[in-house]
């Protein structure tokens, strides 16, 4: 039972009990939802969960955190995800009913390995961090004194008295006065980053934490907590997953990139080889232009750049018979013994279109993996060239292009400051002569499809909607094949016994 | 006082356990009152018997087995352990990985051995009254600290038997802390960073927490007489040298031409401060009063051993054990009288069995049930020994454990009762 809850529940009996199960914007995720939903449901909230940790992830690399446009961006994201974030907003039952079913149900999925548990409380501290920062003081208030943390804040007279002592213990308040800043007074085991390097006043028992401070320590339980609660599930995991309803969710949930992820085919043949030149200058992002550059440069691409080129060149419409004319024409110019090239490398073209082996159609890497993941070394080509090349030798490049000085030392700057993808967008804006690119870039092909919406006049070659900003009926289709087959069969009356699974939430 | 010889101790270890050894007071402190069933039962002694033979992980069903297992192998030290899951000394029965330490004392151990690079009088083992003082501040720091800052309440101070003081900290919620959370607690206590290599170790920041001013002001009060009087830091050359490496080398030459011209280490001090609070402050060193209480932190404040305090586990000398290098019991400090204290009148095992001796020839001889007499004869000898004073302190310690136990029944039951 929720005992905190209880006392507001008491007060609000007279017609507000919806309310009163969700008090706040935020909460600590301790109680897991005991009721039953359908399967659809069950399965869409899970996706929108997703999709709101994948943006913040996003975000999270093309903006500072806590930076203006980080908080717009994200602001604008929960709420078109429709997830609580704000107090005092009218009816927001459903949207904190919504957070709370979809953070327990993603637990289930995001808890099987040590990455994804990482990526998982990362995502989740940062939505946390983001809802809190835009809490008001009493709210703050509010939401510290009920949640299990108990967290009061001091009076203003007991404030005074101890004026002097806290200002010289926290470093967080620069120079010598409090100002109006709430102080609150927790024990000191739960402060123990602050105290263990001096960085509070310690009184009996007790650490006088000045807001600033407060955060930080609300951050070390939510993760401490979150971490203790996903190795619990965890260990109830096997269960789980012998449910055949929820098995090829999960394993979706965790493994997909969520939002368009450019496998489908449905723009397959579209495209003919000898437009690949003039398109790799036109309408490639960077990567993939200097990645086409060097093969046909040098007749030759390693396995990195191979995968990394030849995924795209599937992501924009080459059949698998293009793809392996494509790359033998080109191989068989660096000398290569067009046998040799048929017993090594048609194996793995097949193999990457889902023909070989364990037949998975691999989709083409998104941006972040593409940053993130297997940097190039000498003599790879692969890589995001905003995050991977000497700036000098971006510099250079970028001029070889005939862009605009001024244009490049924005784009050089926001390497700078590591925002890689808006950089990216910038380069996009600049080769279309466009203010705005209208997007936020996360994937090579989404780059190469707004560009050819651009230079087409808005026409759209492709069959389905795409974009996560124009709005859409949900639930979005464009889930991976495994997920909607299971779920097509079954009867969509079927109830989602949430209460069962509560079990392994707990200890 | 007689003389104490290692070599006795086998048999003055065997009086002192039949006769001396506070078997009561000891049970009364481990049992906590009895509240948590199988408290006493499941922590960890350790004994270190003749020719060094370690025994870890005993246990005992309760005062009388205790009493006996201790005479039956005299030890000549006895270590104090956790309290674990089960009976430690039957663990080599319970499944891997479900034999864990649970709870324990908050420890400290604080060594003179530590100061060797600021005390000129003794090093190694040695102490004496001239640096005993630093053991006298750092209790004087150390427990001001845990009370008012931490607002621990149970706190007992003992004396090691040679060259240092422990301390236990005794609170019910003390116990249960995590080992991240008494590493943080050492940290809290700690402003000296860096081994023989660090010239300086104490580097203070423009803002001085309270921890820091109160401690800094507890100095004060010895520091002229320890440190200007008694070590004489800045007597010659050679010890005024070690401090110029703590201070800006701007002012060296200054201090160099005008500590020849004093004629002892109050004068240079007071000069030494006059020039620091005229210097400059520069990027890495400061100067002002900063560099004042740097020097005074360096040369006083408690070093503290982290590893002895973070462990659950970790096993530390008993209270009323005696110490086999030096004969002295290892007794409770009283906090009332901290600066009085004297390590060198605290009774050896050879002088309160001597002492015991003494009385028996003069005493009573009624012939009563032997083992009722000697019971009896137990809880009167210590008192008549030089012991007695500090089972007094202990005893005190004891009662205001008790008090505060009986406080918290009685707020239990009132929570638990409905109306």
């Amino acid at each position: 039972m929720q005992f905190f809850g209880e006392k507001r529940r008491k007060l609000r009996l007279a017609g507000d009990q919806r309310s009163a199960c969700y008090p706040h914007s935020l909460q600590f995720y301790l109680q897991p939802p005991s009721e039953n939903i359908s399967l659809i449901e069950f399965e869409n909230l899970a996706i929108d969960r997703v999709k709101l940790l994948k943006s913040i992830e996003n975000l999270g690399v093309s903006y500072m955190k806590g930076s203006e446009e980080y908080q717009s961006k994200l602001e604008a994201e929960i709420r078109k995800l429709k997830f609580s974030y704000r107090e005092n907003l009218e009816d927001e039952y459903e949207p904190r009913r919504k957070d709370h079913i979809s953070h327990f149900i993603l637990r289930l999925a995001y808890c099987q390995s040590e990455d994804l548990r990482r990526w998982f409380i990362q995502q989740e501290l940062d939505l946390l961090r983001f809802r809190f920062s835009i809490l008001s003081k009493d709210n703050i208030q509010n939401f510290l004194k009920d949640s299990h943390l108990q967290f009061e804040a001091i009076s203003d007279e007991e404030k005074n008295l101890k004026e002097q002592e806290i200002t010289a213990s926290s470093p967080s308040l620069t120079g010598t006065q409090m100002g109006s800043e709430s102080i609150y007074k927790i024990p000191f085991a739960d402060a123990l980053d602050l105290f263990r390097g001096r960085k509070v006043y310690l009184e009996d028992g007790f650490a006088y934490v000045p807001l600033k401070d407060i955060v930080a320590i609300i951050q070390n339980e939510f993760r401490a907590r979150l971490s203790k609660a996903l190795a619990l599930t965890a260990r109830s995991l096997p269960t789980v997953q012998s449910d055949e309803r929820l098995q090829p969710l999960l394993n979706h949930l965790s493994h997909s990139y969520t939002g368009q992820d450019y496998s489908t085919q449905g723009n397959a043949g579209k495209i003919s080889l000898d437009q690949i030149d003039s398109l790799s200058t036109k309408s490639f992002p960077p990567c993939m232009r200097q990645l086409h550059k060097a093969l046909r440069e040098n007749h030759h691409l390693r396995h990195g750049g191979r995968m990394q080129y030849g995924l795209f060149l599937k992501g924009i419409g080459l059949t698998l018979e293009q793809a392996l004319q494509f790359w033998k024409q080109e191989f068989i110019k660096g000398k290569m013994n067009p046998d040799k090239f048929d017993k090594g490398y048609s194996y793995n073209i097949r193999h990457s279109f889902g023909k070989e082996g364990k037949r998975t159609d691999y989709t083409p890497f998104s941006c972040l993996k593409i940053i993130l993941t297997n940097p190039p070394s000498q003599g790879d080509y692969h890589g995001c060239p905003f995050r991977h090349s000497d700036p000098e030798l971006l510099k250079q490049k970028l001029q070889s292009y005939k862009f605009s000085p001024g244009g490049i030392n924005q784009i050089l700057d926001l390497v700078k400051g590591t925002h890689y993808q808006v950089a990216c967008q910038k380069y996009f804006e600049m080769i279309h002569n466009v203010d705005d690119c209208g997007f936020s870039l996360n994937h090579p092909n989404q780059f190469f499809f707004e560009s050819q919406r651009v230079l087409n006049g808005g026409k759209d070659i492709k069959k389905e909607s795409i974009q996560s900003e124009t709005p859409q009926p949900k639930p979005s289709t464009q889930k991976t094949k495994d997920a909607s087959s299971a779920l097509a069969s079954l009867n969509s009356s079927l109830e989602m016994d949430l209460e069962g699974l509560a079990d392994y939430f707990s200890e | 006082m007689e003389t104490f010889d290692p070599a006795d101790l086998p048999e003055l270890l065997k009086l002192y356990y039949r006769r001396l050894f506070p078997y009561a007071h000891y049970y009364r402190w481990l049992n906590y009152g009895g509240v948590i069933k199988n408290y006493f039962q499941h922590r960890e002694f350790s004994f270190t018997l003749k020719d060094d033979i370690y025994v870890r992980y005993q246990s005992f069903n309760n005062q009388g087995d205790l009493e006996k297992e201790m005479q039956k192998m005299n030890p000549y030290k006895i270590d104090i352990g956790a309290v674990y899951s089960h009976r430690p000394s039957q663990y080599n029965t319970v499944k891997l990985g479900a034999f864990q330490a649970q709870e324990k004392e908050l420890v400290f151990d604080i060594d003179m051995t530590d100061y060797d690079d600021v005390r000129r009088c003794c090093s190694s083992a040695d102490i004496c009254s001239k640096c005993w003082t630093l053991m006298t501040m750092a209790i004087h720091i150390i427990d001001r600290a845990l009370k008012e800052d931490f607002g621990f309440k149970h706190r007992l101070w003992v004396y090691s038997g040679r060259r240092g003081v422990h301390c236990w900290v005794c609170d019910e919620s003390v116990r249960k802390l995590s080992s991240a959370v008494r590493s943080g607690i050492v940290e809290y206590l700690s402003l000296l960073k860096g081994g023989q290599e660090v010239r300086k170790k104490v580097h203070l920041s423009e803002k001085i927490h309270p921890f820091v001013r109160k401690s800094i002001n507890i100095i004060k009060k010895y520091f002229e007489e320890y440190a200007l009087v008694n070590q004489d830091i800045l007597e010659n050359k050679e010890s005024w040298d070690k401090i110029l490496a703590l201070v800006p080398e701007t002012i060296h030459d200054d201090l160099q031409q005008a500590f020849q011209k004093h004629h002892n280490s109050l004068q240079r001090w007071e000069y030494l401060k006059k020039v620091a609070s005229k210097c400059q402050n520069n990027k890495n060193d400061k100067c002002g009063p900063w560099l004042e209480w740097e020097i005074m932190l360096q040369y006083c404040f408690p070093r503290l051993d982290i590893n002895v305090s973070k462990g659950i586990n970790h096993l530390l000398k008993s209270p009323f054990s005696v110490h086999p290098k030096t004969g002295r019991i290892s007794v409770p400090i009283d906090l009332q009288k901290v600066d009085e204290f004297d390590p060198f009148a605290v009774p050896t095992i050879s002088a309160i069995c001597h002492e015991l001796d003494n009385i028996s020839t003069n005493g009573e001889e009624k012939e009563e049930n032997k083992a009722e007499a000697d019971i009896k004869r137990r809880t009167r000898d210590y008192k008549k020994t030089s012991l007695a004073p500090y089972v007094k302190v202990f005893e005190q310690f004891l009662e205001k454990l008790e008090k505060y136990q009986k406080g918290e029944l009685l707020k239990k039951s009132d929570l638990q009762k409905d109306f």
